[in-house]
């Protein structure tokens, strides 16, 4: 069976503006047909122009943008049927919610039932059914956020862009926001493309994650992936949180390495082709770091110095010194307790050696 | 009470320096007592007349006898240009009878002598005019302001076409005064659209470029337009110079219309592009892009969702400039020659020149009751609570 045309593709898109630097760099990236991707990165990484390309109002300075096989190169913005959706909503304030609703179907030469129907049916999806007459500032934020979605998915486009749509919410609100945009999407089928800077965002609601950074890709995985498996520091700490360790590859073994951080050996998964001797980023998850008195097997042990201790409800937040490094943290859920640890006390600290992976440290 | 002390100041100055001299320039359009005043006698007895013939003996009698008082008190020329204003030449009798009054003998009767100095007291509309002069109030500055008068049967109709002064000139003003809030519409629009998407630094610049033209004069803002204008000026010179014009067709850009409109246009300019650009500025840049995003083309987008936001802007610069523009007199006066003066250098000639304090009052009462009731539909068709100045 042959595998269907992406919905969307980036070929080799660079885009840069008449005096700046590059603002996306080398850009390949394939959506598929009712997926939901989100472009994850700092601000000015280069996500939004990467939608707005899509949605037809930056050209790319070289390279190719498709829509189900078809360039888009082009195609004015109004010709290109996606719905967008943008950061403050910019629902237009001299119209009612419902006359809102009904521009987009307006634009497109519907009846006035039709326009009725479609604009209930969309306020229906949104659980706003009786908000028709009200005007956009008599709306509370995620009231008003509701509509520019429903605004955004009314005349049924087959590709909704959405452009930080919480970003201005409180976080409650912005909670109950994703899983609304989630089961719209999924009782719709539309494939989404979604900015945010947001990480828990992202990974709450995503098929896929591009991760952005200064312009360029720098991994797309499923949110597990990213977050289990991710390929570079940058996105090591950036999705969740990570203690980078710096060393050298002394010995490569069958999908272990051996590193050498501040004259300590450690065992590591060997995930890319550094060859011994190049340097490296080890990088740790907090939690998957132990402290004795638990019971203790690991390839990799260390004699530690506590520096700090937080109790955070759920789990403990240590900062140790470990191997020169001085911010190293361990989180220990609540159910184990810290066994007596008391900041300025040396503790036996250990992981196993698949629970850390040796990056390239030259991209970092 | 203690706010209200913290206003008084205030209220005190507008009273003073506002209300109470539109108040007293206001009433002079109708209420005008110097003649009474100079002839209380006269005027008592000719309120009896019927106005047929000529007023009885008691008139000529109280006439003579005020003439000469008023002659002692230096009174006269206040009461004889009220009454020349009604009839012209009356000056002139009213003088020479109270120089000649007491070198005069009397003739039997008032009415004998008066006629012996001048043969205009025998006419019945010297007494008409003179009874016209004297009633205390008074529509006539409006009849004339109106190009109105009272024919010979007593009615009130337009008078002949070619004397018409007035109203052709309110009717101009009033055009040239929606012609030239148009042009600032057409002109100032865009260029409120482009400050308020620029940049914050260009938006900058362009502002302070709208904003310079404050800091110099009005006068010598409109006398560089006379340099540039004029028949041997910067333009058609220029014109000339490349071989566009003939030396001798040179364009006539000043004391004309043409030079009112241009000048006015440049001056009041800025009074539409501020509010406009207040009110832009308040679009957030992502509704045209939203628009355009839901279907609808460029223009469309324009004329559904950015046009009726700046409606509110559209009011206030319109209704400024209309109101300044109907009130225009040093632009109008200096670049309008003849066929672009406007109604305000008629109210200037009467208030200066003239003295004729009544008609300037009632030119501008007629010209402060067109303001308020196009304000008024206005506010009624836009609603004046949309509208933002800034």
């Amino acid at each position: 069976m042959s595998q269907p045309a992406p919905h969307v593709e980036y070929l080799a898109v660079h885009k840069r503006y008449a005096d700046s630097d590059w603002v996306v760099r080398d850009l390949d990236l394939e959506l598929n047909r009712g997926e939901f991707l989100t472009l994850l990165g700092p601000s000015g990484s280069g996500k939004t122009t990467c939608l707005m390309m899509l949605a037809g109002f930056e050209p790319a300075t070289t390279g190719d943008i498709r829509i189900d096989g078809v360039s888009v190169a082009g195609l004015p913005p109004d010709k290109r049927g996606l719905g967008v959706v943008f950061q403050n909503y910019a629902l237009f304030p001299h119209m009612s919610v419902g006359a809102n609703l009904a521009f987009p179907l307006e634009v497109r030469g519907l009846s006035a039932g039709q326009r009725r129907e479609r604009v209930a049916r969309a306020l229906e999806l949104v659980r706003l059914e009786d908000f028709e007459d009200r005007r956009p500032n008599q709306l509370s934020g995620g009231q008003q956020q509701r509509v520019a979605i429903a605004r955004a998915l009314v005349f049924e486009p087959e590709l909704v862009l959405m452009d930080e749509p919480l970003g201005a919410l409180d976080r409650r609100l912005r909670e109950q926001l994703q899983y609304e945009i989630r089961r719209i999407q999924r009782q719709l089928g539309v494939t989404v493309l979604y900015v945010t800077h947001d990480q828990t965002e992202a990974m709450a609601m995503s098929d896929r994650v591009a991760v952005f950074r200064a312009g360029r890709i720098e991994q797309v995985a499923t949110p597990e992936v990213l977050y289990e498996e991710p390929q570079t520091p940058f996105v090591a700490s950036f999705i969740g949180e990570n203690n980078l360790l710096k060393g050298r590859i002394a010995s490569v073994g069958r999908g272990v390495c051996e590193v050498e951080v501040a004259g300590q050996r450690l065992q590591a998964a060997h995930i890319s082709d550094l060859p011994p001797g190049s340097e490296t980023l080890v990088a740790i998850r907090p939690e998957r770091v132990n402290i004795a008195p638990l019971p203790m097997r690991y390839s990799n042990e260390f004699e530690a110095l506590v520096e700090d201790i937080s109790f955070l409800g759920d789990h403990l937040r240590v900062r140790l010194e470990v191997c020169g490094n001085s911010d190293f943290i361990a989180k220990i859920p609540n159910i184990v307790g810290h066994g007596g640890i008391l900041p300025g006390d040396q503790a036996r600290i250990g992981w196993g050696a698949l629970d850390c992976r040796a990056l390239e440290a030259a991209s970092y | 009470m203690g706010a209200l002390a913290l206003v008084l100041p205030l209220l005190a100055f507008v009273t003073l320096s506002f209300v109470v001299p539109l108040a007293t320039l206001l009433s002079k359009s109708a209420y005008q007592p110097e003649v009474s005043e100079v002839f209380p006698e006269t005027m008592h007895v000719l309120a009896r007349w019927n106005g047929e013939g000529l007023p009885p003996e008691a008139a000529f009698a109280a006439m003579a006898g005020e003439l000469a008082k008023a002659l002692d008190e230096r009174a006269l020329p206040r009461a004889s240009g009220a009454i020349n204003r009604v009839q012209g030449g009356m000056r002139g009798v009213l003088n020479l009878t109270a120089r000649r009054l007491a070198r005069t003998d009397f003739a039997g009767t008032w009415r004998e002598t008066l006629a012996g100095i001048s043969g205009d007291w025998l006419q019945p509309r010297t007494w008409l005019a003179i009874r016209e002069a004297g009633a205390p109030f008074t529509l006539r500055h409006y009849l004339q302001a109106l190009d109105l008068e009272r024919k010979e049967d007593g009615s009130i109709g337009f008078r002949p076409e070619d004397s018409r002064v007035y109203t052709p000139l309110m009717w101009r003003t009033l055009l040239v005064s929606l012609g030239v809030t148009l042009l600032c519409l057409l002109i100032g629009y865009p260029i409120a659209c482009m400050i308020a998407n620029s940049p914050p630094k260009r938006s900058r610049l362009l502002l302070l470029l709208v904003l310079v033209p404050f800091w110099t004069s009005l006068l010598v803002r409109t006398t560089a337009w006379i340099v540039l204008l004029q028949r041997q000026g910067v333009i058609n010179g220029l014109l000339v110079g490349l071989g566009i014009l003939p030396d001798d067709a040179r364009l006539q850009m000043i004391y004309n219309m043409t030079g009112t409109f241009v000048a006015m246009t440049h001056v009041l300019l800025p009074f539409m592009v501020l509010p406009l650009y207040s009110v832009m500025r308040s679009i957030p840049p992502s509704h045209m892009p939203a628009a355009v995003s839901l279907g609808a083309s460029p223009l469309k987008a324009f004329r559904r969702v950015y046009l009726p936001q700046t409606l509110p802007g559209i009011g206030a610069g319109s209704l400024l400039v209309f109101i300044l523009a109907i009130g225009y007199y040093i632009t109008p006066a200096l670049v309008g020659g003849r066929t672009g003066e406007l109604i305000s250098s008629q109210i200037a000639y009467h208030v200066q020149t003239s003295l004729n304090w009544g008609l300037a009052a009632a030119l501008s009462s007629i010209l402060l009751v067109a303001v308020t009731v196009l304000y008024l539909i206005y506010s009624r068709v836009v609603g004046i609570e949309r509208m933002r100045l800034g």
